[in-house]
């Protein structure tokens, strides 16, 4: 609705946006997504990470003035044993029980942790300086803030990194055992307790590493989790439940989605757009657009 | 013996506003009777059918709005120059199209979403509630978005010049709220006693085998979804109706946590499990308000409680309590239902 010729300087800013969005969106996706095709938990705290990495930025940085290049991997060490806890204490004991008793777990676990959070730092929204010049960068015609370009770079880095522990250690070829075949790959001696433990923090801490990167460009509040839980579903049902590549690419049809639908449609209903997505996929394609053979009735 | 009971129970509740003076615990009751009719419709779609929907304050919310929005009278343009207004109607007549609106919401979503099971249904129905609520919040020409609803009219009943029953005091919802409470008892109960109940059973226990003798699987899935969206519906426009004001707040995931929350700790797949969960969790927040405790430590409550019921109640209050009279009374105890059904589904 605005004008008869596209603005191409405008298209090309939402575009760049998007892609700087997807790659923490794809962070959150695969975390989400490897917790689910390993353990078979529908991780509803998931979001929760997200907020907790926030919040311990906010708390390193903010509160205790802790260099921001360094409170940043503290940040996500934090998710990643916050992680490793809740699987220990929450998760152990309920393994091999079916996949709603494990969710309603989860739920309990995000009501807790979001509303401990909120008795903690209290409701207001809390800022988080950074060390970036507050000048843009101008290319052409488009410009982008310093943060996001930090945020996307890093986001990519841990993508990557990922990867590269799910194809190319021992733990991640584990992880791919246990996902195709548990019991046969317990038979082969994988030790599973510590494989969802291993899979449980390292989901949780692509969460909280995304919360951590995303919460200076944004603010942070408590029920900021809320909404990163469900878009996390939104790129994991698109991408196919389990599917790291599937998660990856995902997060940034998200992103474009939202970003196109909120810069050309409304941008009220930018927050609509992942769920329209799920709805559409799951009826049109259940198995998602990189479908892993599974039974889905 | 049993129908005394009820009886008993019954004249009971019908008798507190007569020696209960404080209106604000009648509140507080009044406001635990709306989420237990909520409750009892979502256990006929988590503990009957066993199809676990987050998604279920939807319906709440569409019977809300619609409910309000037919009593207050709207005009929306659907096209530029196409516009559709309503003129306020009656509040009975409100509340009955509230109903009507979310049962239909029921049929369409349970047409769409029973295409698929597990992990996926919670999903699209969680999905479902988000974008109602976001609708909800944007459509502000239909819904004054963030602005809210206001005086929203109350119930009148009666015949005009002869007589007139307002619901506009405190009591006088509170005989509202139980009288639509039994109905949808009744309901329920008579719902899953019926041949249509022992199907939507079957497909709980046992989907593929419940299909191979001849169950219409999606029929029956549909059906109970409609009812429980009808009733979730009718509880919304109770609600509407006696707080008089509905804001998009109402579609908040939370309040669909409260109504799973109840279901499980109470018992699902009971008659009786909503309702004493429903009492629990209703009472519960005001208790800690009376402690002076701050609102999160009533969700944090909430939290802990529901992973604890989990470990050490899977199957609820009410069939505990059942398998502990059982146990005294009969030497071998036996199985409860539910364990016998989450061996099945695995």
């Amino acid at each position: 609705m605005r004008g008869k010729i596209p603005n191409m300087d405008q298209l090309l800013q939402h575009i760049l946006n998007a892609l700087i969005l997807g790659g923490t969106y794809a962070l959150l996706g695969i975390g989400l997504t490897l917790i689910f095709g390993i353990m078979r938990v529908v991780n509803f705290a998931h979001g929760e990470l997200y907020a907790f990495g926030a919040y311990m930025m906010y708390l390193w940085v903010m509160v205790l003035g802790a260099n921001f290049y360094l409170a940043l991997p503290l940040a996500v060490l934090l998710g990643v044993m916050l992680g490793a806890a809740m699987e220990l204490v929450l998760l152990r004991r309920l393994r091999g029980a079916d996949i709603d008793t494990t969710m309603l777990v989860m739920i309990g676990a995000w009501i807790t942790l979001q509303n401990v959070e909120q008795m903690t730092w209290s409701g207001v929204a809390k800022s988080i300086n950074t060390p970036f010049p507050s000048s843009p960068l101008v290319l052409g015609s488009v410009s982008l803030s310093w943060n996001r370009l930090f945020v996307f770079v890093v986001a990519l880095a841990l993508i990557g990194a990922t990867y590269a522990v799910i194809n190319r250690t021992k733990l991640g070829k584990a992880m791919r055992a246990t996902f195709q075949d548990r019991d046969t790959a317990a038979l082969m001696g994988v030790d599973i307790n510590w494989i969802h433990t291993a899979t449980f923090a390292l989901g949780s801490g692509l969460a909280a590493a995304a919360g951590a990167l995303l919460g200076p460009v944004f603010v942070v509040v408590p029920t900021m989790g809320d909404l990163a839980s469900l878009k996390a579903f939104a790129i994991v049902i698109l991408g196919g439940l389990g599917s790291i590549p599937g998660a990856t690419i995902g997060g940034f049809i998200l992103a474009f989605m939202e970003e196109l639908g909120a810069g050309y449609v409304s941008s009220g209903y930018r927050d609509a757009m992942g769920f329209l997505l799920i709805i559409v996929i799951l009826l049109v394609k259940p198995t998602g657009l990189f479908a892993q053979k599974e039974r889905i009735g | 013996m049993k129908q005394g009971l009820t009886i008993a129970w019954l004249l009971f509740l019908a008798s507190v506003p007569l020696w209960l003076n404080n209106l604000y615990v009648l509140h507080v009751l009044i406001m635990a009777g709306i989420f237990i009719i909520a409750a009892m419709s979502l256990n006929l779609l988590l503990g009957y059918t066993g199809q676990l929907s987050l998604g279920h304050v939807a319906f709440f919310g569409i019977g809300a709005y619609a409910s309000s929005l037919a009593s207050l009278g709207f005009a929306v343009h659907l096209l530029p120059d196409w516009q559709v207004s309503v003129d306020p109607k009656p509040v009975w007549f409100s509340m009955l199209c509230g109903t009507l609106i979310a049962g239909l919401c029921g049929w369409a979503i349970g047409r769409l979403s029973f295409k698929v099971r597990g992990a996926y249904f919670v999903i699209v129905t969680v999905s479902f509630a988000e974008v109602i609520r976001l609708v909800a919040l944007n459509w502000v020409e239909l819904t004054q978005g963030p602005m809210a609803l206001n005086n929203i009219p109350y119930l009148r009943l009666g015949i005009p010049g002869l007589f007139e029953l307002s619901f506009l005091r405190k009591p006088a919802n509170y005989y509202l709220v139980l009288a639509v409470g039994v109905i949808c008892y009744v309901v329920i109960r008579r719902l899953v006693h019926s041949r249509a109940g022992r199907a939507m059973i079957a497909l709980r226990e046992n989907e593929p085998l419940a299909a191979s003798v001849g169950v219409d699987v999606t029929r029956y899935l549909v059906l109970a979804t409609i009812v429980s969206a009808g009733m979730a519906g009718a509880a919304g426009a109770l609600y509407a109706h006696y707080v008089r004001i509905v804001d998009p707040d109402v579609f908040l995931f939370i309040y669909t946590v409260t109504m799973v929350i109840m279901v499980v700790t109470g018992g699902k797949g009971t008659l009786a499990g909503p309702i004493v969960g429903g009492a629990i969790f209703g009472l519960l927040p005001e208790t800690l308000r009376a402690l002076e405790a701050p609102p999160e430590v009533q969700w944090v409550t909430y939290g802990v409680l529901m992973v604890l019921v989990v470990y050490f109640l899977p199957d609820g209050i009410v069939p505990a309590l059942r398998n502990w009279w059982h146990g005294r009374s009969a030497v071998a105890a036996a199985p409860a239902p539910e364990q016998a059904s989450t061996e099945a589904a695995r």
